[in-house]
């Protein structure tokens, strides 16, 4: 609402007087971009809620289209019963936690230890490729990476381990799950790096880190003791949107995770595809149990996050200055050189498979390369590339522009989003994909819209739309105001202004925000399976179908196109306004 | 190849007697133009999706007909759509046109009337099928057909074994265990309920349990406790020598091929008797690949097409199965090099041309002649599959 809030308006009768007061604020800010904030959390939220009613009903027996016409706990006798299901729920629990753990630790590290540094700006700028590969892309390199008789192996065997056959031990799918957690922390590191680097930039890091530092701290504990306090609450949100995607993932644990029993996630989607119906009741039931372990992970983590605190201010206050850091440095760089080589490494394994002719271990390479995968294949992708391509362009386009309508209208108004706004705009992230997209797809199916092109692509705004927005805000609400101000006292309108001056001086980051949720869409695994109902496969979803057996050949084949997708998305975002302004030199970019 | 449909069409018309049955199918052909068809089909096997796709080209290019393959992981995804589809109300313009199924999902949508037909009889191609000689084309795991699904293929259970590490095949399941035993970590099968590894826990099954001939009725009807008590010592046995000490298993056939390639185990369970050949050619599997059964015989079966009964496309639907049972696919389909699935047709009984397509075949080195593959073991009942899979997955996937 311009300018006027909801309580104004309603203590003033009379639809007139509220039109004229409408009108009024409209011609005073210029857009009427009030809508929009609404507009945005009703298709965010909305499919949201909808499937979360459409989920938790079944799981007490209410689904009259299935015949479940009165309420009954027999769905979570029967869930209770299911073979491996208790373990199934510890295994989730502890992968997530653990896998989120591990991430932040190594951030915090890396951050403490390098910031500010040459190795950390060589590092950061791997961070865009890492962060626009889809998870299930690096889950399939790392586990080639790491298998028994995976790559690393044939790099060493025989020669130097004796081997001539494969060892005949647990790595990937191990029972524990910590093949599962090693795949999402190489993934989740990238994504809190760049969270973390974000916040960063509004902390004044460098000016506190400078002032502990001559008051005699070492490098790391400066920055943990004078940074990290004031980072770490600006990072809560993405960590538990990768405590939440952690806890509940599918595709990574379908390649990575154990399958003796599967986690809870894989195991609720197996039975929503069981032939038998019955199971839908009980697979709803297990939904509403992963969005209870969600939440209890969350408040767990809470806790002990206040725990840590108070042991941190009392370490805080104990004035140690810690100076000899060195070899804690070295590990964090260590560990993420590790896991940004295992995800680079991986990818590169797959890429050599995609060319490879017979490839057995123990040879270190293909006996014989070939392009005739690529040839034989180029038929069945192009269907997958399509669906990839349109649904992630309409969804980072509707994502971009509804980012931009909230944050101008936030411009105008004067009035920043508040904490809870973020929280809204997160919450797709944090509620568990399974718990609602179920009660989506029964929903879907009832208005006969499932399978439908447009339903994915809405699907999929759901999730691409927090990215888009995250990443958009930060130089939007930054942009220079005397712009605005000095094109309307030229007399320019307000859509004048919008379309010649803000619109394409933020064009950049714009695209570059579009990009972000593109990448985002190309990785979204569930919701193209519930929606699409089997008839919009994406590159993603062909690639899982092939994962569990299919040949490493045509595996990388997708990997690698997995990986281009994104790529081309931020080039173009990267190319197109350095293209379209190449005669001003003014909009060139100067760093 | 149109000739060869005409030729069909017309010994058909000869065959019966009865111009209704022509007259029928063209009016069929000219419904099936320019319909969509939506197969649903696993997708797990790049092989097999190339010659889907290849059957879809045909049919597009010769009646019009466009066809898309949905992709499955599992064939119950398609029919729970369906399932869905019924419970929320849609009785026509399902989102299935055709399913590739069997077994257990066969008799689901059987039982709860999901299936449109009998249909099966009115195409042209039926009359090729050897429904004497394979009694499989008709009866799906002991239920009987009855016109609802279009017999596809011929599959026959075999091991693909590793020649280089395994000189003597074992002749049953008790030599196998002892192989395991003097081998540990080189055998494994796919986790039930992926049908190659239920089919490998049939087999044991078959060949442990005292009395074979209660498989054949409903488990409801036999005493389930008895007939399989000696399956699970067996198991017991088994799983501390397997691969990864039977904690971890493959997850599907490919994914077990797969780590015969990589050379961590020695045997991979199969249900194409040409499997191995057409990867050797691949370059999928070293040229040391060899196929076996075990001497008491292996269990084989028949795979259909069917036609859900609210599909959008029936008629594009009955047009592609037509051509899915045509000399020409079968053919094709039983070239280890595209396939080497075997065929359902009566090839003795084939026009000359015909029958010179299927002599034209190259089986490769891996592939055991028919005589070697011996008369396939029938299936039991799939009411047996359901309490296995249940009963496996208590045992040995819940966790300790």
């Amino acid at each position: 609402m311009s300018g006027l809030d909801a309580t104004q308006q309603a203590s003033r009768p009379g639809l007139l007087r509220r039109l004229a007061a409408r009108l009024r604020a409209r011609a005073s800010a210029g857009a009427g971009l009030g809508f929009a904030p609404r507009l945005t959390l009703l298709l965010l939220l909305g499919p949201v809620a909808a499937g979360l009613i459409g989920t938790a009903l079944p799981a007490f027996g209410y689904l009259p289209a299935l015949g479940g016409e009165g309420f009954t706990l027999a769905p979570w006798r029967a869930f209770l019963e299911a073979p491996g299901v208790s373990r199934a729920i510890v295994i989730s629990f502890t992968t997530g936690v653990l896998a989120s753990a591990v991430s932040l630790a190594i951030v915090v590290l890396f951050c403490a230890a390098w910031h500010g540094t040459r190795v950390f700006s060589a590092l950061q700028r791997l961070l865009s490729p890492l962060l626009s590969l889809p998870h299930a892309t690096v889950a399939f390199g790392l586990a080639f990476l790491i298998a028994p008789s995976g790559w690393l192996m044939r790099l060493v065997s025989p020669w130097a381990t004796g081997l001539e056959r494969p060892p005949d031990l647990i790595v990937v799918n191990d029972p524990a799950g910590l093949a599962l957690v090693a795949g999402l922390v190489v993934k989740e590191v990238p994504f809190l790096l760049l969270m973390t680097l974000a916040a960063l930039g509004q902390a004044e890091a460098a000016e506190r880190r400078t002032v502990a530092r001559s008051l005699g701290y070492g490098p790391m504990t400066a920055w943990l003791k004078g940074v990290l306090p004031v980072v770490y609450p600006q990072v809560r949100l993405p960590v538990f949107a990768v405590l939440a995607f952690s806890m509940s993932v599918v595709d990574v644990a379908l390649i990575l995770g154990p399958s003796t029993p599967p986690t809870l996630a894989v195991q609720l989607v197996k039975w929503f595809h069981d032939p038998d119906l019955a199971r839908r009741f009980v697979a709803s039931a297990g939904a509403v149990v992963q969005l209870g372990l969600v939440v209890a992970a969350i408040a767990l983590w809470w806790l002990v996050e206040r725990a840590v605190a108070r042991l941190g201010r009392l370490w805080i206050v104990s004035g140690r200055r810690g100076r000899g850091d060195l070899w804690l440095r070295l590990l964090a760089a260590g560990t993420v050189v590790l896991s940004f080589g295992s995800a680079l490494f991986g990818l590169l394994g797959m890429a050599v498979w995609s060319l490879a002719g017979f490839w057995r271990y123990p040879d270190a390479l293909p006996g014989s390369w070939t392009l005739a995968n690529w040839a034989r294949h180029a038929d069945e992708i192009a269907t997958p590339a399509v669906n990839t391509l349109t649904i992630g362009l309409a969804a980072a386009a509707v994502a971009a522009v509804l980012a931009v309508a909230c944050l101008e209208h936030e411009a105008q108004s004067g009035r920043r989003a508040g904490a809870r706004a973020l929280w809204l705009l997160y919450l797709p992230l944090l509620i568990p994909q399974i718990a609602f997209l179920f009660g989506a797809q029964v929903l879907l199916v009832t208005l006969r819209l499932d399978g439908w092109w447009l339903a994915v692509a809405w699907s999929h705004l759901v999730f691409v739309l927090p990215y888009v927005f995250l990443s958009l805000s930060d130089p939007y609400r930054s942009w220079d105001d005397r712009y605005a101000r000095s094109a309307r006292c030229l007399g320019a309108s307000w859509w004048r202004m919008f379309w010649r001056v803000k619109l394409p001086m933020l064009l950049r980051p714009i695209l570059i925000a579009a990009a972000v949720g593109f990448a985002v869409s190309a990785g979204l695994y569930l919701p193209t399976l519930f929606a699409g109902a089997g008839r919009t496969p994406t590159l993603l979803t062909e690639a899982i179908s092939l994962s569990a057996g299919g040949d490493r050949r045509i595996i990388g084949i997708y990997a690698i196109l997995q990986l281009v997708t994104p790529f081309i998305a931020f080039a173009l975002a990267l190319i197109t306004p350095a293209f379209v302004y190449r005669h001003r030199r003014g909009m060139q970019v100067t760093r | 190849m149109k000739r060869l449909f005409a030729f069909a069409a017309a010994a058909l018309v000869v065959a019966t007697g009865a111009n209704a049955h022509a007259s029928d199918w063209s009016d069929t052909l000219a419904e099936a133009e320019g319909q969509t068809v939506y197969w649903n089909a696993w997708g797990g096997d790049d092989r097999i999706n190339a010659y889907i796709d290849w059957t879809a080209e045909r049919v597009e290019e010769r009646h019009g007909v466009e066809v898309v393959h949905v992709k499955l992981g599992d064939t119950a995804e398609a029919v729970s759509r369906v399932l869905a589809e019924k419970q929320a109300g849609r009785e026509e313009g399902g989102s299935v046109d055709l399913i590739w199924i069997n077994g257990e999902n066969f008799a689901a949508m059987k039982r709860q009337n999901l299936l449109h037909g009998p249909w099966v009889e009115d195409l042209p191609n039926f009359a090729y099928v050897d429904v004497d000689g394979k009694p499989t084309t008709t009866v799906d795991f002991t239920v009987p057909t009855d016109g609802l699904e279009a017999p596809w293929g011929m599959a026959q259970m075999v091991f693909m074994y590793e020649t280089a590490n395994v000189q003597d095949p074992p002749g049953s399941m008790h030599d196998l265990l002892a192989w395991a035993k003097a081998n540990p970590g080189r055998f494994t099968y796919p986790q039930p309920p992926d049908f190659l590894g239920t089919t490998f826990l049939k087999q044991a099954l078959i060949e442990l349990t005292p009395d074979g001939s209660v498989l054949q009725k409903p488990v409801e009807e036999a005493d389930f406790e008895a007939a399989s008590a000696p399956l699970w010592p067996y198991l017991d046995e088994l799983h501390p020598v397997m691969w990864r000490s039977g904690r971890v298993f493959p997850q599907n056939g490919p994914g077990q091929r797969r780590l015969l390639a990589d050379n961590e185990i020695d045997f991979a369970v199969s249900f194409h008797p040409a499997e191995a050949s057409g990867a050797i050619a691949d370059g999928e599997l070293p040229p040391t690949i060899r196929t076996f059964v075990l001497d008491g015989g292996t269990i084989g079966n028949t795979h259909f097409v069917a036609i859900p009964y609210n599909a959008s496309s029936k008629a594009g639907a009955k047009v592609l199965a037509n051509f899915l049972m045509s000399p020409e696919a079968q053919a094709r389909k039983q070239d280890p090099e595209h396939w080497g699935d075997f065929t359902v047709l009566d090839v003795a009984e084939l026009p000359p041309e015909a029958k010179q397509r299927f002599a034209a075949i190259d089986y490769g080195v891996a592939t055991l002649t028919p005589e070697e593959l011996g008369q396939p073991l029938l299936e039991p009942h799939p009411s047996w599959m359901e309490r296995i899979e249940l009963e496996w997955a208590r045992r040995y996937a819940a966790g300790q």
